[in-house]
């Protein structure tokens, strides 16, 4: 069956991409356009003036706190994939087994899903909090020195617990939904091939989850890089002394907080240009050792 | 190879569902025994029981002499085949063949032995390297089949390998694997509900009902002596025609508004009770005075013959003619059994063969 419609003319076709193109252009290209155009100006502190300055702003970029900022948000978003994916996993594995309960243990773990990023944050941070926390207050009797408003270290486990707890959802929903997708008999064949557990899963469970592993971990490294935010800035608004401060929070405070519109726009650009490179990179080396 | 002997297996899943009940059965060294049954009739349970895929409730199955209840899967010495081939997806078909001996840890020439020998006694080679998604389903059982040859194991199971193939494949397959295991002899127990099959490729049918055993015979045998009502029409094609009747001399029984004569010394049946007589469709002749009265219906034309359908009685009854055989029209026909011993007589309480 053809299935592509053909239009006479080249009007009708043009109108019919219209809607689509008006949405992309003003709410994609726009921005992005603006932000690299931003990212080249200077605005003196009373805002009276703008200057073009050409690639001043990514100059500014190399400074040691800077580098420090993506050294950070490096070590953030590893723990927070490397955690979420492999905490998701172990809970789907256990969950696609056939137990008492199965379905209330799935809604259980589907929930925190429907927590919002800042709503998340306020209750760990209740849980967490020195002073008022439960948990942390546990932890204080137990002779565990805890103090995430003043200690960086501390500050960071915090927030990567946090953003872990809220991605595992996400990643246990698409795991379990991988896991049943392959056949029992596949499972069988190989329990019958004399396969040990450990090894019936790493030579088979595993590859045939191989193409929802590399779906999430793309989308997942970009929720460490993103959608953190909210997170940080409900628990520790990037402190102390910036030890929770990303690269997306840095453009935040920057721009938002700090005025400087030309450096929040140059380090959005940078971290634009790393998350393409980072996705480009999974797609030309671990895509490949996909089956699909 | 070994003999595969069931003893008074059951299965009872959660909330007290029986699907196996009781099942006692040798399958010789050797043999090719098919379970042959209705879906839901317990025949894959069984064959998963021996296979370790699932617990066994009360019972014992042994293979060899050896009693395999509480042994893996892996431990037990079998191969099978799946419905739906359950080939891994992301290995090739060398890979699919080899894994079961890698994880055995078998020598590197030997597998790649091995796995030549299969894939030539297939007809695979070339596929080979391909992935199991780039092979038509007939190629894709037959990867399977090559999966469980190189194991060589004591006993091959089938779970409905064949019904997933199209009915020419699925002919061309049955012969293949008849004639595979006239080659290996290897003990091989084969899960099928197309009679067809069955027949072809047995040399043992174990007719299953309801979680239990119906009969259990040479394919001839439970064609030609059903051992209960059950058995009379699920095997055949058309069914076997049931009717009941009435004794009414040693060799003498009324039915349909006829009289019929039957063997009395094959059948155990007093003057006077009331059975059913079952006739298969080839046996009855047209014409025969003092036959049954036959209401015709209409035709089923299968080209060499044709099925003729009406009713005896009120009761269904369909019998195969020659296709060049014509047939005296209106409600005039009288119909009968070709010979006394075509004549199955069957208790109509418990619906076995009163044969004895």
């Amino acid at each position: 069956m053809e299935k592509r419609a053909i239009f006479g003319g080249w009007l009708v076709p043009y109108l019919l991409l219209v809607p689509q193109m008006v949405v992309v252009l003003f709410f994609f290209y726009w921005p992005a356009v603006q932000t690299v155009w931003q990212s080249f100006l200077l605005e003196d502190a009373f805002g009276l003036r703008t200057d073009f300055v050409w690639f001043d702003n990514y100059k500014d970029l190399a400074s040691r706190e800077y580098l420090q900022t993506i050294g950070r948000t490096v070590v953030f978003s590893t723990c927070v994939t490397v955690l979420s994916l492999s905490i998701a996993l172990l809970l789907a594995i256990q969950a696609d087994k056939s137990i008492k309960g199965a379905g209330v243990y799935k809604t259980l773990l589907i929930w925190p899903y429907a927590v919002a990023p800042a709503v998340a944050g306020v209750l760990w941070l209740f849980m967490f909090q020195p002073s008022l926390g439960v948990v942390a207050r546990a932890m204080r009797n137990l002779g565990i020195p805890w103090n995430p408003m003043l200690n960086g270290n501390h500050a960071l486990l915090l927030v990567i617990l946090a953003s872990v707890w809220k991605q595992i959802s996400y990643n246990f929903l698409f795991f379990l939904a991988g896991l049943q997708a392959i056949p029992r008999a596949v499972h069988e064949a190989a329990a019958i091939d004399g396969a040990s557990r450990t090894r019936r899963f790493w030579t088979v469970t595993f590859p045939l989850l191989a193409p929802t592993g590399f779906f999430l971990l793309t989308v997942n490294i970009v929720y460490a890089f993103f959608d953190t935010f909210g997170i940080i800035d409900a628990m520790t608004g990037g402190g102390p002394s910036k030890a929770t401060e990303t690269l997306v929070y840095s453009v935040f405070f920057q721009g938002r907080l700090g005025g400087n519109l030309g450096a929040s726009a140059a380090q959005s650009v940078a971290l634009m240009v790393i998350i393409v490179a980072l996705t480009a990179v999974q797609f030309r080396f671990i895509e490949r050792k996909v089956t699909y | 190879m070994a003999a595969v002997t069931l003893e008074n297996v059951r299965k009872t899943y959660t909330g007290n569902v029986e699907a196996v009940r009781g099942v006692s059965l040798t399958i010789p060294n050797g043999s090719f025994t098919v379970l042959l049954g209705p879906s839901g009739c317990g025949k894959s349970t069984l064959l998963r029981m021996i296979a370790g895929l699932e617990t066994i409730t009360a019972g014992t199955c042994a293979i060899g002499d050896r009693i395999v209840n509480d042994i893996e899967p892996a431990e037990r010495d079998i191969a099978m085949v799946f419905q739906n081939y359950a080939l891994y997806p992301h290995m090739s078909v060398y890979d699919n063949m080899a894994y079961g001996l890698r994880n055995r840890r078998t020598p590197k020439d030997e597998i790649e032995r091995r796995v030549a020998e299969a894939a030539k006694l297939l007809g695979i080679e070339e596929f080979l390297a391909r992935k199991p998604r780039a092979l038509s389903g007939g190629q894709r059982q037959r990867v399977a089949m090559g999966r469980a040859i190189v194991r060589d194991p004591q006993v091959f199971l089938f779970d409905e390998p064949l019904s997933n193939l199209d009915a020419k494949l699925r002919v061309s397959m049955r012969l293949e694997i008849r004639r595979l295991h006239n080659r290996l002899k290897a003990t091989s127990i084969f899960v099928t509900h197309d009679q067809v099959e069955a027949m072809t490729l047995a040399d043992q049918v174990v007719v299953m009902n309801g979680g239990q055993i119906e009969q259990v015979g040479a394919p001839t045998d439970v064609y030609r002596r059903p051992a209960s009502k059950f058995v009379a029409t699920f095997i055949g094609s058309p069914p076997m025609n049931l009717l009941p009747g009435k004794i009414v001399a040693p060799g003498q029984i009324e039915a349909g508004g006829g009289a019929l004569a039957y063997d009395a010394d094959a059948f155990d049946a007093r003057v006077g009770a009331g059975v059913d007589i079952g006739i298969r469709a080839e046996d009855i002749v047209v014409g025969a005075s003092g036959g049954m009265p036959f209401v015709h219906e209409f035709v089923e034309e299968l080209g060499a013959t044709r099925v003729i359908h009406g009713t005896v009685a009120g009761h269904p009854l369909e019998f195969v003619t020659p296709a060049a055989a014509e047939l005296a029209a209106g409600n005039s026909l009288r119909v009968s059994a070709a010979s006394p011993a075509a004549v199955h007589v069957f208790d109509p309480a418990t619906g076995r063969s009163l044969r004895r």
